[in-house]
């Protein structure tokens, strides 16, 4: 096979590589979310949508958890992941409602105008 | 077709959470973070978690969701005049930035978990049953402890949120 044709033939391999899903897939897209949370968390200043960019940070993380949960053949991580879900929406309830006594205090839930404990 | 539909919903996911993070509006916000779960949970039938699924739709998409919808129409705020981000954060974000990508890069060139795929993998446990098995043997102590915690999250809302009249005084 001449040279200029295995190149291409080469990258169309990689490609049916890269698009096959198995459990690599999953992982990726599961920290691609949770950086894209975390970057959320540090870029944004609404106090409720830091809230959001968590919960997108806790739902990456259950990705990757029902994914490995599959792979293993095993119903743990499945379970957990109904733990968390659990824990996420009583997480949820309590923090908006100290958001909303805070914004009732405050009147404000821009993270830099909350610096009541500096100096 | 599973392929297929992962890379659909994969995208979808990926581009609802960037929508998250980039939208200037909060009500937007919310709506892209419903799209994104929306996206999850189509991930999680096709990893045959169904019951996962339906849940995630069911806890995250209709009460979270709407729970900071109703909060952002409640506290009406509006954007006003930002502040700049100062130095040191800036400096910090990218470090952490810079960190993070680090981290991804070094995931998907080295962190490679040889598996075969998903159409070969047998399904196991996606019924009821097993998870009812599994809830009331091995996990029954935190399940019973997940429960209390919800009614300690219930009354700890219902107090941070009611307003004392006889306390007024003491701030």
């Amino acid at each position: 096979m001449s040279p200029f044709l295995s190149l291409p033939l080469a990258a169309a391999v990689n490609l049916a590589d890269l698009l096959r899903v198995d459990l690599n897939s999953y992982l990726y897209l599961s920290a691609l979310l949770f950086a894209i949370g975390f970057f959320g968390v540090l870029l944004r200043k609404n106090t409720l949508v830091i809230y959001m960019c968590l919960e997108l940070m806790l739902v990456a993380a259950t990705v990757a958890l029902v994914a490995f949960s599959r792979y293993n053949g095993t119903m743990d991580g499945n379970v957990f992941v109904f733990f968390i879900l659990t824990v996420a929406a009583a997480e949820v309830a309590v923090g908006l409602a100290i958001i909303v006594a805070l914004f009732r205090r405050r009147q404000t839930i821009q993270v830099e105008e909350l610096n009541a404990l500096k100096n | 077709m599973s392929d297929i539909l992962f890379h659909l919903f994969s995208l979808l996911t990926v581009a609802c959470a960037l929508g998250v993070v980039l939208n200037k509006n909060a009500v937007a916000s919310a709506l892209c973070l419903l799209v994104c779960l929306t996206g999850i949970a189509g991930l999680f039938v096709l990893l045959d978690a169904f019951l996962l699924a339906v849940l995630t739709v069911f806890v995250y998409a209709g009460a979270v969701v709407a729970l900071f919808l109703f909060i952002i129409m409640l506290l009406d705020m509006q954007g006003g005049d930002r502040k700049p981000f100062t130095k040191a954060s800036i400096v910090a974000g990218a470090a952490s930035v810079g960190l993070l990508c680090t981290g991804l890069y070094t995931f998907i060139v080295r962190g490679h978990i040889d598996s075969p795929a998903l159409s070969d993998t047998p399904a196991h446990g996606s019924s009821l049953r097993a998870y009812a098995e599994l809830l009331f043997t091995t996990y029954l102590l935190p399940v019973q402890i997940v429960g209390f915690l919800l009614l300690i999250a219930m009354l700890g809302v219902i107090v941070i949120s009611k307003k004392f009249e006889g306390l007024e005084d003491i701030k």
